[in-house]
């Protein structure tokens, strides 16, 4: 059995809020990179440049990436050798985020009483928790801004719905969510389980690497189609036009009712960012 | 590019053929009219920073007819809400929030004298048209890029709120601040 601690937990996700806010993800980097050199706007490939040296000043400076640190999205991927007997896990999740950053000097963004408000503090972070087969602890962050966090939407589709109608849902979602949400974007889909599940899929989507498909072959299928149907979309960075309107879009799919076809699509801005380690 | 049905309810601008202005505060407003959406500003001066719960604010005061804590008249205010400010440092990442937010809150604002607005994304409707009325500019900054902004910040005052944390009303020196005109004084906008 593999022995952890609060203090082993703590320690790495005060390490790893600092690395994802800190450090753009090299996936989205090179994402950035190849769309600028493709990019045909002139103001689009402008934009992109500066997003790749924003990215670079972010990193020599320990600098936030983008003032918006997010709402931290922390996963624990629990194996079968791992043992947390004794250990108040919630808490050294909390703690190390709130460490994390405090000391980083990013953005207190979260208050405490979603209706009534009040002073914003570091946290607490949303924790998912799963139990898998691979071995060790496996600790994700993903720091969520909310301009791209509010243009989520989930629908309940009906189970007869097609292939199209799907895509024609996430299509529109990008629309709805235009220029506000600092694009290019990166779309997470989550497909099937349930309402609730749809929508951690959606999220979880946005931490597999941008530039590989899924492995079910028609699902990277519909990647493909929707990458390019939503890169004719013209949007553009920032919104101002141009070819890149998305980086990439990654579904999950999981089983669901027969009764049913829950779908959820995350935005996700341009400024994707999320760290991992295993104990 | 017109013959794709996909872009049916998504206005692209056109871009190219923009100038790059340099603006400064005190604004001088022959300048602030001379701007046409899609040119590109260089901003020196002083902006004031504001988002949600300072706008709640600033509106509620508006509302019981007593004066703001700071006057708004002639200036611009940055939907902005800034990361920690590290020692020694001026100021932490410091980009655009979504303007969109403010929408609601805007024309209060317009009415008291506000000249200028920075954010990121689409405006009502009603901000356009009160943006046309009071001849007032809206710009787009470019939007998570805040760790590179923050390096066109050379001063940071705090002004008021300081109970709000990050969205405190602060007032930021600037110099070269890149902007792009997202409406005009004529209430032309870039995303229409
Ligand atoms: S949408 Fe993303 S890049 Fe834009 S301000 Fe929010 S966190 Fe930053």
């Amino acid at each position: 059995m593999r022995k952890i601690s609060a203090k082993d937990i703590q320690e790495c996700v005060r390490r790893l809020a600092q690395k994802a806010n800190f450090s753009l993800r090299a996936d989205v980097q090179r994402a950035i990179l190849a769309a600028f050199r493709k990019e045909k706007s002139s103001r689009g490939r402008k934009i992109l440049s500066e997003l790749l040296e924003n990215a670079r000043a972010a990193r020599n400076d320990s600098l936030a990436l983008c003032q918006d640190t997010g709402l931290p999205v922390v996963f624990l991927e629990i194996g079968p050798d791992v043992d947390l007997r004794g250990v108040d896990v919630a808490a050294a999740v909390q703690k190390g985020a709130a460490q994390g950053y405090r000391e980083g000097f990013l953005r207190t963004s979260i208050v405490e009483d979603p209706l009534r408000r009040g002073r914003p503090k570091f946290g607490p972070c949303v924790l998912h928790t799963a139990f898998v087969r691979r071995k060790g602890l496996k600790v994700t962050i993903l720091p969520k801004g909310f301009g791209c966090e509010n243009k989520t939407q989930l629908r309940m589709l009906p189970p007869t719905a097609q292939k199209d109608c799907v895509e024609d849902v996430i299509v529109s979602v990008v629309k709805d969510a235009g220029p506000d949400a600092c694009p290019p974007y990166i779309i997470g889909v989550g497909i099937g389980g349930t309402s609730d599940y749809a929508c951690q899929l959606a999220k979880e989507a946005l931490l597999r690497p941008i530039h590989k498909r899924s492995r079910l072959k028609h699902v990277a299928e519909m990647e493909r189609s929707l990458i390019n149907r939503l890169n004719r979309l013209g949007l553009g960075p920032m919104g101002l036009g141009g070819s890149t309107t998305v980086l990439g879009v990654n579904i999950l799919t999981y089983p669901t009712h027969i009764a049913g076809l829950p779908i959820c699509v995350n935005i996700s801005c341009h400024v994707l960012r999320s760290a991992s380690d295993v104990l | 590019m017109s013959s794709n049905p996909e872009r049916a309810g998504l206005r692209i601008p056109h871009s190219g053929g923009s100038k790059v202005v340099r603006l400064s505060t005190p604004l001088d407003l022959s300048v602030l009219s001379s701007l046409k959406a899609g040119d590109e500003v260089l901003l020196s001066g002083r902006v004031l920073t504001a988002r949600d719960q300072a706008h709640r604010r600033f509106v509620g005061l508006l509302k019981k007819g007593s004066g703001l804590p700071v006057d708004v008249k002639g200036r611009i205010i940055y939907y902005c809400g800034p990361t920690k400010t590290r020692p020694g440092a001026i100021i932490g990442s410091c980009g655009p929030t979504t303007s969109g937010r403010m929408d609601e809150m805007t024309v209060p604002l317009l009415a008291a004298g506000l000249k200028g607005m920075i954010g990121k994304g689409r405006r009502s409707q009603k901000v356009r048209q009160a943006v046309k009325k009071y001849k007032a500019v809206y710009f787009l900054a470019t939007g998570g890029a805040g760790a590179l902004l923050s390096k066109k910040v050379r001063a940071l005052r705090r002004v008021c709120f300081s109970d709000l944390g990050p969205e405190a009303v602060a007032e930021l020196t600037v110099k070269d601040f890149p902007l792009i005109v997202g409406i005009d004084t004529r209430g032309n906008d870039i995303f229409k």
